[in-house]
């Protein structure tokens, strides 16, 4: 099995980075579910009267839109989490 | 030389492709076997991982259940996409940095209990097996198209070449077969929609060209592709292709599922623990997502395309002119596709009224009543449209040119394939590495268990076909039940082993235990027991169904339970026990990854 004692400090405590990482993560999952449930389907009323290509804007989310944000999101995270790894010292070899 | 003899030569070659890759790179030792020595790059594996994904359900049956359903069936969209941001962010890199191979040791580990680790194998191989019924679907239809023989024929031969594909390789032979059948099955599925697209829009990228406005015919003035679908359709009597038809509560349930189901499924997963390091397993995701993408902002405007396509051959003279006549469907050329899908039995239609045209509407709505009464309609006479042969027909609809039909049928065999072979590797190794070993007889030689790896395949594929005659829906419903099962027992497991040190053996065991059952008691009532048709209590519609809720969309709910039950089971017996804490501090942080443990 892999080295299993917490190398660092920061991540022996814990909290400093892994807090961090769920903040992170909040955020993201809150996008993730702003505009799959969201604008593609709950609030997709309240987005009738914006026009895209001969329908509404809640259409385009919920059949293209979401999965465009969804990539952003995946790369945002990776990006954010290797940079926050190295901030705290905890990044691979 | 005739379109059947080009099939033949480009499924032929993309078979020889595959194969010739699959013996080159012949797995040797077990941990090749299961993760291929974890020396694959996030970009290969990204694409791999998009072929292993993509199965029959996303190449040859989700456009055609959007299609036919319109704004309602975008679950699947956002479904099959939108997992990804789950697995990235909640599971992909610890399971990595954890550093074994299986989903299943993972549990067993964390839990400190065999029993865990032999409950989350169950859940795998109820769920893999359910995904890989869904599979054969496919490729009964693929095969029987290709080979222009019976869908049941079709089936009972390409259960044959999957075993025999799947024995071939192990992973390693899987992921660079994988790349290829990634590149085949993508030129398969965006070529001819932008010929399509083209054609209808005049725009070459068919996701810009579902949003633009058709080209003009004669003098007509413009108006968007989905304005003129949605006039087309409802003039027949069908539900309007944009609008929303469905209760919120069903969509947003279903689309949940499958995500969560996207998340738990072992033969994704087990992608994650095949790159070098913890970053990377956080690019895979990404990368394979890039790829999924690709075919996804494309699927929407197939289907679009398709059912424009479909309706206006059915009525070439507009809605509201005479309809296509039997003499023309067996003469004209445009009209050849019929023909051969009526050979397996997919497609068909019956002149109910006698006179000698195909009526194409929707007898079940009221307002077309009376004009059918007027015109003396005696019913739609397109009586079999199977939703599953849509993308396959889509070319040969459109008229495009026969090497692109060809290359078609060699994108939907790679597709089903690659995913058929990839789920009997997960079930495999669940059944040879997890229960064998881990549990039966644990000094069993690495030959007995690759041994006991393939009769697993063979007993799996078995099943699979013997349910694939008589499948419980279309291949992509039938995989969404895949998903709702591995949403309500494995997704919770896995991401309560990382984001809680509170969750204990117990709760773990129970929580699985009740998800798992909970969904497939539920699937089982609304579509027959063990799937036999005939066997269920409750009609498969919204309306008839138990709690108000869907069949397919029931795993959310399942994956409810599986949280609660393991977190109040927890909070009333033992604290985890302190090296278990660290395991999962160790888990969180990507530091000391290290290479492949082995056992």
């Amino acid at each position: 099995m892999a080295d299993l004692k917490p190398t660092t400090k920061a991540a022996r405590d814990g909290d400093g980075y892994w807090s961090a990482n769920i903040r992170i993560i909040y955020i993201s999952l809150i996008i993730w579910a702003l505009v799959s449930f969201g604008f593609g389907i709950l609030l997709r009323p309240m987005l009738a009267g914006i026009q895209v290509g001969g329908t509404d804007l809640g259409f385009w989310f919920a059949q293209q839109g979401s999965i465009l944000v969804f990539l952003a999101l995946i790369f945002f995270y990776a990006w954010r989490m290797n940079k926050l790894d190295r901030e705290f010292g905890v990044e691979e070899d | 030389m005739d379109q059947f003899t080009i099939n033949l030569l480009f499924v032929g070659a993309s078979f020889a492709l595959y194969i010739g890759i699959a013996i080159w790179a012949r797995a040797g030792s077990t941990s090749e076997f299961y993760a291929a020595g974890r020396g694959v790059h996030p970009v290969t594996n990204g694409m791999a991982t998009a072929a292993d994904w993509m199965s029959a359900a996303s190449f040859i049956s989700m456009a055609g259940l959007i299609a036919f359903t319109g704004y309602d069936n975008s679950s699947y969209l956002m479904g099959w996409t939108g997992g990804y941001v789950l697995l990235a962010l909640l599971l992909a890199p610890y399971l990595r940095k954890f550093g074994k191979f299986t989903v299943s040791e993972f549990i067993g580990d964390r839990f400190y209990s065999p029993t865990a680790r032999l409950v989350a194998v169950i859940c795998l191989i109820v769920a893999s097996t359910t995904y890989v019924i869904g599979q054969m679907t496919g490729v009964g239809v693929a095969f029987g198209r290709f080979l222009e023989i019976s869908n049941t024929s079709g089936l009972l031969i390409g259960a044959c070449v999957v075993f025999a594909y799947a024995v071939f390789g192990g992973m390693k032979g899987v992921t660079y077969t994988q790349v290829a059948q990634y590149v085949v099955l993508i030129l398969a599925y965006t070529i001819p929609a932008v010929f399509i697209s083209l054609q209808l829009t005049g725009t070459p990228i068919p996701a810009l060209g579902l949003f633009s406005e058709t080209t003009a015919t004669g003098g007509e003035s413009s108006v968007y592709l989905l304005q003129k679908l949605d006039q087309i359709v409802t003039e027949l009597g069908f539900a309007s292709y944009t609008e929303a038809h469905k209760d919120n509560l069903n969509m947003v349930l279903f689309t949940l599922s499958l995500m969560i189901g996207t998340a738990g499924l072992p033969h994704v997963i087990m992608r994650f623990f095949t790159v070098p390091k913890v970053s990377d397993a956080r690019w895979s995701a990404g990368w394979a997502l890039v790829f999924i993408a690709l075919l996804y902002l494309t699927a929407p405007a197939v289907g679009a395309m398709a059912r424009l396509n479909i309706t206006e051959l059915m009525w070439p003279n507009g809605t509201s002119g005479e309809a296509v006549s039997i003499e023309t469907i067996e003469t004209a050329p445009e009209y050849d596709w019929m023909l051969t899908w009526q050979k397996t039995g997919l497609l068909d239609w019956e002149d109910k009224n006698g006179d000698g045209k195909i009526q194409y509407y929707n007898d079940g709505s009221d307002a077309m009543a009376e004009k059918a009464a007027a015109n003396g309609w005696e019913g739609n006479e397109l009586t079999n449209f199977n939703r599953d042969i849509l993308v396959l027909a889509n070319p040969e609809i459109a008229s495009l040119p026969s090497w692109v039909i060809g290359l078609v049928a060699a994108g939907g065999l790679a597709a089903a394939l690659s995913t058929a072979a990839g789920l009997l590797l997960a079930i495999s190794s669940a059944v040879s590495h997890d229960l064998v070993k881990g549990a039966i007889n644990p000094g069993i030689s690495e030959k007995g268990e690759l041994l006991s790896a393939r009769i697993a395949m063979a007993v799996a594929i078995a099943v699979a076909t013997w349910l694939g005659l008589n499948p419980p829906g279309f291949a992509a419903q039938t995989v969404a039940l895949a998903f709702g099962l591995a949403a309500a027992s494995i997704f919770p497991a896995l991401m309560m082993g990382i984001f809680s040190k509170r969750v204990n053996n117990v709760g773990a065991v129970a929580g699985m235990l009740s998800g798992l059952v909970f969904t497939l008691v539920y699937i089982f009532l609304h579509k027959g027991w063990f799937f036999v048709a005939g066997t269920n209590s409750f009609p498969d519609t919204v309306d008839g169904s138990l709690f108000g809720i869907q069949s397919t969309a029931i795993g959310a709910i399942g994956a409810i339970i599986n949280f609660a039950v393991a977190y109040a089971v927890s909070m009333s017996t033992k604290d985890t026990p302190q090296d278990i804490k660290d395991l999962v501090e160790s888990v969180r942080v990507p530091a000391g990854a290290g290479a492949a443990v082995d056992h």
